[in-house]
């Protein structure tokens, strides 16, 4: 089970959150001025790297917020967590 | 009477006291401190299984948890009988009762051992090649027949009578195994402070310590340095010691799963006591210390009873007092073996002769077995094995000149080298690195939070393993004091040793690499000559290493067989995965207490009580319990459900809805936030008006729906799908949090806040009329779709005018500790009214006469508003709600799409199935749709269907059919509205 760092709460273990996907995509401010492909882009493209991953996680049985965090997806090693709005350290 | 087999003194066990216990029906005795196979060893039985796939007669190879042949069945009662345990890990109690598994009629007799006559029909894959005619004979008659005669214990019939327990714990440092390395890791682990657990699966600390002479290399006594160190350790308040407790898997973050053996060895537990105890510890620094398994030797017929491990033998003698033989052949290409020759010489044993497939043997304990005279004979292998349920002989030969010998003996022990135990290492993803001396992969270093020390990284010699413990336990502990002083390095280093991989072994049919799934050269060679290469296909293939053992004494032999026909080096061939348990967890242990009820969590309305005294009949809905159907006396589901329905069209009808999901939204940009997480137009809400909401995934599907009330300006109580709540939350707190933070709102989830009492039907507001204070529930006042606070009954009161059935209805919210009392005036004031409980089988039928649907039932995650006959919810001149762009996608309007319609059928008596797929007269190979709910209407007399038909807006009044098993059924699209079109009663 890994140790998710909330950067509200600190370490705790991943039965207390859940996964949200990848992190920093913004939804358009206009959808309505995006073509389809765009908007297809916004829902269904994502980067799934291997390597490190800017991703989101959600503190549901704990602080209850969301927040960024960068981790490896091959050794599933965090590396930092951030809340929204910040920027990586 | 002890066993003739039992030496005279020492060894762990207490000869004072006597233990009776049974095995395949006989008596046998044995001492305090025996297991079941060094007792029945004391007895002369070596016997104790029959093979896995040709049934070959099979005794003792290990002396722990690498025995891979005497697996038995403990338990006197299914209720608590437990198959494939290792003989040599069963502590022998008082009333034991244990027999041997897969053998008919008895060890001895097994009519199954045909197949070992017939193995030349059963290679590698033939599973794969045979039995492929006639099409209908796998399933019917062969794999019968062969799951009958292949297989391991019989599975209990009775359910687990046991308990079983589970904690958490944390500790600054964990230690696996508490061997020499794993005993000086812990004790310098706790001296440095930590806070340290040890754990070892065997029933007493000690490893290898109970095993080897009393003296090291060093002149170090074992016992007495074992006795020393435990005392210490015992003494130490932050230090925790468990025995019997196996670390079974490495995940994440150093987070490690035990399960302690609490009550199997005991014969009278405390019924209190749990069976066994599940671990779960997260350690900021681990050490692991787990050891090494000896290596079997390769040749044909290494599988005989009295064939064993030559540490094996040494661990009877030293640690059990048991001598497994009188007359011994060893075979090795390992050093390690002249130490054990030389252990049993001393006990008065005869050594009969010493084969070493190497070329010379050098070394302190080669010389030593030469200078007691010990006839030792170098490039000699064993060429074949003789005695049918116990050895009587073997044959030796010369490597190359074909010279033999044969050899009389009882017993034939092999020292293949040692591999070290890297299982948990490699779980903990540590990379592996082939050590050519060795003849092993080790542990290629330690990770940060994980360190590995003694034979588990191939340091062997007891007082070398200590220092390395003492090393490893001073790290782990300073680590976990990151501001402490300088961080301490290891600097043992892993010494050569002299094994010899058993590389080129005999291409023979019955020379064994894996012992418990009777994998032979043979298979593996066939494996490699048929094209499998990479060796994680060839273990599939062969099945070798994937036994309940996970090939703890096979996997390197099985690689190098691998490796010498490919004509490649080990550590280009590779290793396969290790995957936890290390050993078998039974599934009590990890279900521990979630069984039966207690499975999953229940939930329960206020009104469940009542609903169970009247008998109603519940059905899941999510966690949830829901009263179904609440029958009368003798009544049938159906005649139940059609009572119900009756009363809530004539009279009324009194529901409990508190599984609604419900949700506060508060703020000044509550209207606003609404307006973009839902289809509707929320801003233009009057206070006191309700709302039927819509809400989509931003792939513009709908997700939920429900009905949202305007309490105040900056107010709103929402509702959603009984299974929605936790869903719909999470997505609106997704979007307040990260897409629009700027927006003032709070997000209160109140399900379990409020009862909810429905009460629907004509009657309805006749009946609640008298308890509603400060409210005026006439229809003009409070029409359809109002909302309103008020009192009932003297406590707080939401009421909502909204109705899932048709009929003018009534949800009455009350504080959940009121429900209950609510409930019970209500249904007290409206007997005279004729007042009916209904469940949500009745308000099923209800809802679906008036078209009403259910998210999850007619939609499926793939449906639009428009789809669903709901796109007069959007509202209109909006810029932007959740999902609204992906609407306007060209296929989200393709009028070819799934559309929700009513079907009828011919014969208004047949009930079409839900899930049934509807076709076309002209087509009747493609679906073009399928019923989502269909239901028999009391209130229309006939039966009535909804369905999602490709199109079928456009297909009013047409006839398409409905194939069912019974046969096929003709059905008329009408529109999804069966009763009171207009509405009239809904309104009234």
């Amino acid at each position: 089970m890994l140790l998710i760092p909330c950067p509200y709460c600190g370490p705790r273990p991943e039965l207390e959150f859940t996964y949200a996907g990848e992190a920093n995509i913004s939804r358009p401010a206009e959808p309505e001025s995006l073509s389809d492909e765009q908007w297809a882009a916004y829902l269904y493209q994502r980067t799934n790297p291997r390597g490190m991953h800017a991703e989101r996680w959600r503190h549901v049985h704990g602080c209850g917020r969301y927040f960024n965090a960068s981790r490896d997806t091959l050794s599933d090693q965090f590396q930092f967590s951030w809340k929204p709005g910040e920027s990586p350290p | 009477m002890t066993g003739p087999f039992r030496t005279e003194i020492g060894g762990r066990i207490d000869r004072t006291r006597r233990i009776d216990f049974r095995f395949d029906g006989r008596l046998y005795s044995g001492h305090p401190g025996d297991n079941l196979a060094s007792a029945l060893l004391s007895h002369g039985v070596h016997l104790l299984g029959r093979s896995f796939k040709y049934h070959r007669p099979r005794g003792v190879l290990g002396a722990g948890s690498e025995e891979p042949n005497a697996l038995v069945r403990v338990g006197s009662y299914e209720s608590r009988a437990t198959p494939n345990l290792r003989a040599t890990q069963v502590e022998i109690h008082d009333l034991l009762v244990a027999e041997s598994q897969n053998r008919y009629p008895s060890l001895s007799f097994d009519v199954g051992a045909i197949n070992d006559v017939l193995s030349p029909l059963f290679p590698a894959g033939f599973y794969y090649k045979t039995f492929m005619w006639p099409a209908w004979g796998w399933r019917r008659l062969y794999e019968p027949i062969i799951r009958r005669m292949a297989g391991l214990g019989r599975a209990p019939t009775a359910p687990d009578a046991d308990i079983y327990a589970q904690r958490y714990v944390h500790c600054d440092v964990l230690v696996v195994g508490a061997g020499p390395a794993g005993l000086a890791a812990a004790r310098a682990a706790a001296q440095g402070g930590a806070r340290v657990l040890l754990c070892d699966e065997q029933s007493e600390f000690g490893g290898s310590l109970l095993s080897e002479p009393d003296t090291t290399e060093a002149g170090r006594n074992r016992l007495a340095w074992r006795a020393a160190t435990l005392a210490t350790l015992a003494a130490s308040d932050n230090v925790t010691l468990l025995t019997r407790s196996t670390a079974f898997g490495v995940f994440a973050d150093n987070f490690v799963a035990l399960v302690e053996r609490v009550t199997d060895h005991l014969a009278n537990p405390e019924p209190a006591l749990p069976r066994e105890r599940l671990w779960q510890v997260r350690a900021r620094q681990v050490v692991l210390a787990t050891g090494a398994i000896e290596r079997p030797m390769v040749f044909a017929g290494n599988d005989r009873p009295g064939v064993m491990l030559a540490g094996a033998a040494r661990t009877y003698l030293h640690r059990y007092g048991v001598r497994t033989g009188r007359r011994i052949v060893l075979a090795t290409s390992a050093d390690s073996a002249y130490g054990v020759a030389m252990d049993l010489h001393r006990a008065g044993l005869t050594i009969a002769a010493i084969a070493d497939v190497r070329n010379e043997a050098s070394g302190p304990l080669a010389a030593a077995a030469r200078a007691a005279g010990l006839p030792l004979r170098t490039s000699t292998h064993i060429a074949a094995t003789h005695g049918r349920l116990r050895i009587r002989g073997a044959t030796l030969a010369r490597n190359g000149t074909g010279a033999r010998e044969k050899v009389a003996c009882d017993l034939l022990l092999m020292s293949g080298g040692y591999t070290p135990t890297v299982h948990l290492y490699s779980q903990a993803r540590g990379t592996l690195r082939f050590d050519e001396s060795l003849g092993a992969f080790l542990p290629g270093g330690d990770t940060g939070i994980l360190q590995v020390a003694g034979a588990c990284r191939g340091i062997f010699a007891t007082d070398v393993a200590i220092a390395d413990g003492a090393e490893a336990g001073t790290v782990a502990a300073a680590r976990t004091d990151p501001g402490g002083a300088p961080q301490p390095v290891r600097t043992i280093s892993v010494p050569d040793s002299g094994a010899l991989l058993a590389r080129e072994a005999p291409c023979d049919r019955r020379a064994f690499v894996d012992f418990q799934n009777d994998v032979t050269t043979k298979d593996l060679r066939l494996a490699v000559r048929e094209g499998f290469v990479s060796v994680e296909h060839v273990k599939r293939y062969t099945t070798a290493g994937m036994a309940t053992d996970q090939g703890k004494t096979s996997n390197i032999n099985a690689l190098a067989l691998v490796a010498n026909e490919r004509r490649m080096d080990m550590a280009a061939v590779g290793l396969t995965t290790f995957r936890m348990p290390y050993t078998p967890v039974t599934f009590g242990t990890l279900a521990g207490a979630a069984r039966g009820n207690l499975f999953d969590p229940i939930r329960q309305t206020p009104i469940h009580a009542w609903a169970e005294d009247r008998g109603a009949v519940f059905e899941d809905v999510g966690m949830w319990k829901r009263a179904r159907y609440f029958p009368a006396a003798r009544e049938t589901m159906a005649q139940a459900v059609a009572r119900e329905c009756r009363a809530v069209r004539t009279g009324a009808g009194l529901f409990d809805a508190s599984t609604l999901g419900k949700i506060e939204v508060v703020g000044p940009d509550a209207a606003i936030f609404l307006e973009r997480m839902y289809v509707n137009n929320f801003r233009k809400l009057a206070v006191g008006r309700a709302r039927y909401g819509l809400m989509l995934g931003e792939d513009g599907f709908v997700l939920d729906d429900g009905v949202i009330g305007r309490l105040a300006p900056d107010r709103f109580h929402v509702t959603t799908t009984t299974g929605g709540a936790p869903r719909v939350l999470a997505m609106m707190e997704d979007y307040l949090q990260t897409e629009w933070p700027d927006l003032r709102v709070w997000l209160t989830s109140t399900t379990e806040e409020w009862a909810v009492v429905s009460i629907q039907g004509p009657r309805a507001r006749d009946i609640i009329a008298p308890f509603v204070i400060g409210i005026d529930l006439a229809p003009q006042a409070f029409p359809h779709m109002a909302v309103a606070e008020g009192t009932i009954l003297g406590v707080n009161l939401r009421i909502f005018r909204v109705s899932f059935t048709g009929e003018c209805g009534f949800e009455i919210n009350v504080p959940a500790d009121y429900g209950s009392d609510v409930w019970h005036a209500i249904m007290q004031q409206g007997t005279v009214f004729g007042l009916t409980p209904y469940g949500t089988e009745a308000m099923h039928v209800l809802r679906a006469e008036k078209g009403y649907i259910i998210v999850g039932q007619e939609s499926d995650g793939t449906a639009t508003p428009d789809d669903l006959g709901l796109g007069w919810a959007i509202g209109r001149g909006k810029s932007d709600f959740v999902g609204k762009r992906s609407l306007a996608r060209a296929a989200m309007r393709d009028p070819s799409r799934k559309q929700l319609v009513g079907l009828l059928t011919s014969n208004g008596e047949t009930v079409l199935q839900e899930g049934a797929q509807i076709v076309t007269a002209a087509n009747g190979n493609a679906s073009i749709g399928h019923v989502t709910s269909a239901y028999f209407s009391t209130t229309l007399g006939r039966s009535m269907a909804l369905a999602m038909i490709s199109g079928g807006k456009a297909r009013m009044g047409e006839k398409l059919l409905a194939p069912m098993l019974d046969r096929t059924h003709e059905v008329t699209v009408a529109p999804a509205m069966f009763y009171d079109p207009k509405g009239e009663r809904l309104y009234g």
